[in-house]
């Protein structure tokens, strides 16, 4: 059946999460950007809100509630409504989490899942991006080839969330006898992996406080239990989607936040005797960005609720989200920017972050999955 | 739990409506160039909605809400490719589906709907130098011992050929402003009531149009549509606030008509260049596609987009939660894409797009007219904006 409603638990999280951004990440989101560094008290902050532990059974420690994409999508949401870079650092780590859930044996889960229902915040993240442009996740150029029950990995990876911290990454690598994402595995990487050379990204235009690396593999060997999900692997486009869906939710969150920070300033604003607000030109700029926002989020619940269930359906509708919210986050961004004019420009304001944080999040396949 | 999946049952009745939509598709072009022609109750080979009623019976009640499933079949029935009746949105329900209808069930008085109810009631706002900003209204209402007394023209009567009678709007109290404008029923053939003509349009041309004047109409005095004869000092009267209710109503509506051509329009391009060997890959990244496949996704993106913004519209009225920002949002966004996707289907489709071969271009023409009529864009984006911005309608105009 076709509902909006979310359950009270989602009502739940939102309303705690958005408190959160709005008092805890978006007051600091300038100075942090400027530093170029998330502080471990915000992660930790993050991770005390036990979204992780709640989706790790309770087997393995945790709370041994359904993972659920929708529940994620939210959160984002909420998380990039005060800060994206900060929110992205908190839920990077869900990449790992997903897709162990999703595709992970029962040995991989009891190895790794445990480390997730504890106290201490765990940094890991999913590696796909690489050095090429127009990077197709499809057309990847890091290799995995099996080597009597092992693999060998070839390859670099690019821009990877949590990279300077991270103790294990998820590494999306491609047979390469084989095409497209059917011939995509995920390896689960220890960062002292011999062959594994880890190095800081030289900046970013956007996202610019979460730590990204470069990722090199030099016939990095990985044991035959490195492989998730095991002989049977994992279906490499729903992962994908997961991410990119994951991106269009922070992103949407960002857009939100521009909106609702430019409609009291184009209240106090005066021009010509009167309120820019009172301007058809600005007025229905703002009336866009609304009807936008509102939009992109049911495009991207639609794409979260259908992966949550594995519906046939899911991979398109991510596609659509992920092409609807690249192109409206990005103008929405854009356009608040535009209703401040110089003030706009200038960083003592957020404006011109958040349009390189929207620019960024709508070009990188996610930092952060649903 | 937010879900966007579709029942088993609702999903066959979504089908069938099609089915049953396309069932006409040869006869769709004589009817466009024969459009003074009623086509008859039933079309030869035409399967008819008694297919869908009995699958209504089959639904549970934890399906999709009735109202956001009205609008799923709205937009399935607008998108199916034979002849329609009226303007074709939602399911026939009998005569008394005019708008002048939902005006009287929602402003009218016990006795006014209890002896009007059975009526087909057209709704007639719209003036030759009036559109939008209704309040500025020229036809005047002068009251005349027992009866009122109507002067002036009214234009874009929709189904006003056919009803038996219309909600005019006519101002008792020019220097009132809004606050002198009440709504009347006119029935035909009242003294001075004139059917001037049947208007000549773009596309919905089997929904008729007309243009009505008054000259000096009479009608008795308990036609005032909720009896209040008095002008309220300051504010909106009653009866204005009882209309604008009605389009609070009707906006999802005509925002799923909107989306229904862009469906149309979409899947038929879809089903062409298939057979051309162009489609979509889902899987493929964004940069991996061609530029027509990347029109496509474009073209599928927004035509969902405004879908969800009308079912959520609806289904807030499922919920009986407040509707009317929502409605406003699904009003422009059906408007948007009834006028781009049509076009953008044309354009990765080519010159034959345009042919009367195809049933294509007829999704553009029908399809204009939902971001005009119920409110244009440019409204939806006023009131948008004044709710957003906290501004009343004198404060941002």
């Amino acid at each position: 059946m076709i509902s909006f409603q979310l359950t009270d638990e989602q009502a739940m999280i939102r309303d705690s999460l958005k408190g959160f951004a709005a008092e805890v990440l978006a007051p600091t989101a300038r100075a942090i950007d400027e530093a170029g560094e998330v502080p471990a008290s915000v992660i930790k902050a993050g991770w005390d809100f036990g979204l992780l532990a709640a989706s790790v059974p309770e087997a393995y420690g945790g709370g041994g509630a359904e993972r659920s994409c929708m529940t994620n999508a939210v959160a984002l949401e909420a998380l990039g409504g005060g800060c994206a870079s900060q929110g992205a650092a908190i839920m990077a780590p869900g990449q790992f989490v997903g897709a162990l859930l999703d595709f992970g044996t029962e040995d991989q889960k009891a190895e790794h899942l445990p480390q997730f229902a504890g106290e201490t915040p765990v940094a890991c993240s999913l590696a796909i991006q690489e050095s090429q442009f127009g990077f197709a996740a499809e057309n990847q150029r890091t290799t995995a080839v099996r080597k009597g029950n092992g693999w060998i990995l070839n390859g670099e990876k690019r821009l990877v969330p949590l990279g300077g911290q991270a103790s294990q990454f998820l590494v999306l690598a491609r047979d390469p006898e084989s095409s497209g994402l059917g011939a995509v595995s995920a390896f689960i990487v220890p960062r002292d992996t011999e062959g594994l050379t880890v190095t800081d990204e030289a900046g970013t235009q956007g996202l610019k406080p979460l730590s990204k690396a470069r990722l090199t593999l030099t016939d990095l060997a990985l044991p035959g239990s490195a492989r998730l999900g095991g002989e049977a692997g994992i279906d490499a486009l729903r992962l994908v989607s997961q991410a990119r869906v994951g991106a269009a939710a922070l992103v949407l969150g960002l857009a939100r936040q521009a909106t609702d920070f430019a409609i009291p300033y184009a209240r106090e604003r005066v021009a010509f005797g009167e309120p820019i607000g009172k301007k058809q030109s600005i007025a229905f700029m703002l009336a866009d960005m609304h009807i936008e926002c509102e939009t992109m989020r049911w495009m991207v619940w639609k794409a979260a609720s259908l992966l949550e269930h594995n519906d046939p359906g899911a991979p398109k509708a991510a596609a659509l989200a992920q092409d609807y919210v690249r192109r409206k986050a990005v103008k929405i961004a854009d356009d608040a920017l535009q209703i401040f004019g110089g003030h706009g420009f200038i960083r003592d304001l957020p404006l011109e972050m958040w349009l390189r944080n929207a620019r960024t999040l709508t070009v990188l396949d996610g930092p952060v999955s649903v | 739990m937010a879900d966007f999946r579709l029942s088993e049952v609702d999903q066959k009745i979504l089908d069938t409506v099609i089915a049953v939509g396309n069932s006409t598709e040869r006869h769709t072009r004589y009817y466009e160039d024969h459009e003074d022609e009623i086509p008859p109750a039933r079309l030869e080979g035409e399967r008819g909605f008694e297919e869908v009623l009995p699958m209504f019976g089959e639904r549970k009640p934890d399906d999709t809400p009735m109202m956001t499933f009205m609008m799923a079949l709205s937009i399935a029935r607008g998108s199916a490719r034979g002849v329609t009746r009226g303007l074709g949105l939602g399911m026939p329900t009998g005569r008394a589906a005019g708008l002048g209808n939902a005006a009287l069930q929602s402003a009218g008085t016990a006795e006014q709907k209890a002896k009007w109810g059975n009526l087909f009631l057209a709704m007639s706002i719209t003036e030759p130098g009036v559109g939008s900003d209704t309040k500025a209204i020229q036809t005047t209402a002068r009251l005349d011992g027992d009866e009122w007394v109507l002067n002036g023209d009214k234009i874009f009567v929709t189904d006003g050929v056919r009803c038996d009678g219309a909600i005019v709007w006519a101002t008792i109290d020019k220097s009132a402003g809004r606050a002198g404008i009440k709504s009347f029923l006119v029935l035909k053939g009242a003294p001075g009531f004139e059917l001037v003509r049947k208007e000549k349009k773009m596309g919905i041309r089997s929904s008729d149009t007309a243009a009505y004047a008054f000259r000096d109409c009479r009608i008795p005095r308990d036609s005032l549509l909720g009896g209040d004869e008095t002008v309220p000092k300051g504010g909106g009267s009653a009866s204005y606030r009882g209309v604008m209710k009605t389009f609070n109503m009707t906006r999802p509506a005509v925002a799923s008509g909107g989306v229904s051509k862009a469906r149309g329009a979409l899947d038929f391009a879809i089903e062409a260049l298939e057979k051309e060997g162009v489609s979509v890959d889902w899987s493929k990244s964004p940069g991996q596609r061609s530029a027509v496949e990347q029109r496509l996704v474009e073209l599928e993106a927004d035509t969902e987009a405004a879908a969800l913004t009308v079912l959520h519209a609806s289904w807030l009225s499922d919920m009986r939660q407040p509707n009317n920002l929502e409605s406003s949002i699904c009003k422009a966004k059906g408007g948007e894409v009834c006028r781009t996707v049509p076009q953008g289907a044309m354009e990765v489709l080519g010159g034959m797009s345009i042919s009367h071969d195809h049933v294509v271009e007829k999704f553009l023409r029908d399809g204009r007219i939902s971001d005009i009529y119920e409110g244009t864009g440019q409204i939806q984006r006023l009131i948008i904006a004044r709710e957003i911005l906290g501004y009343s309608s004198e404060e941002l105009t």
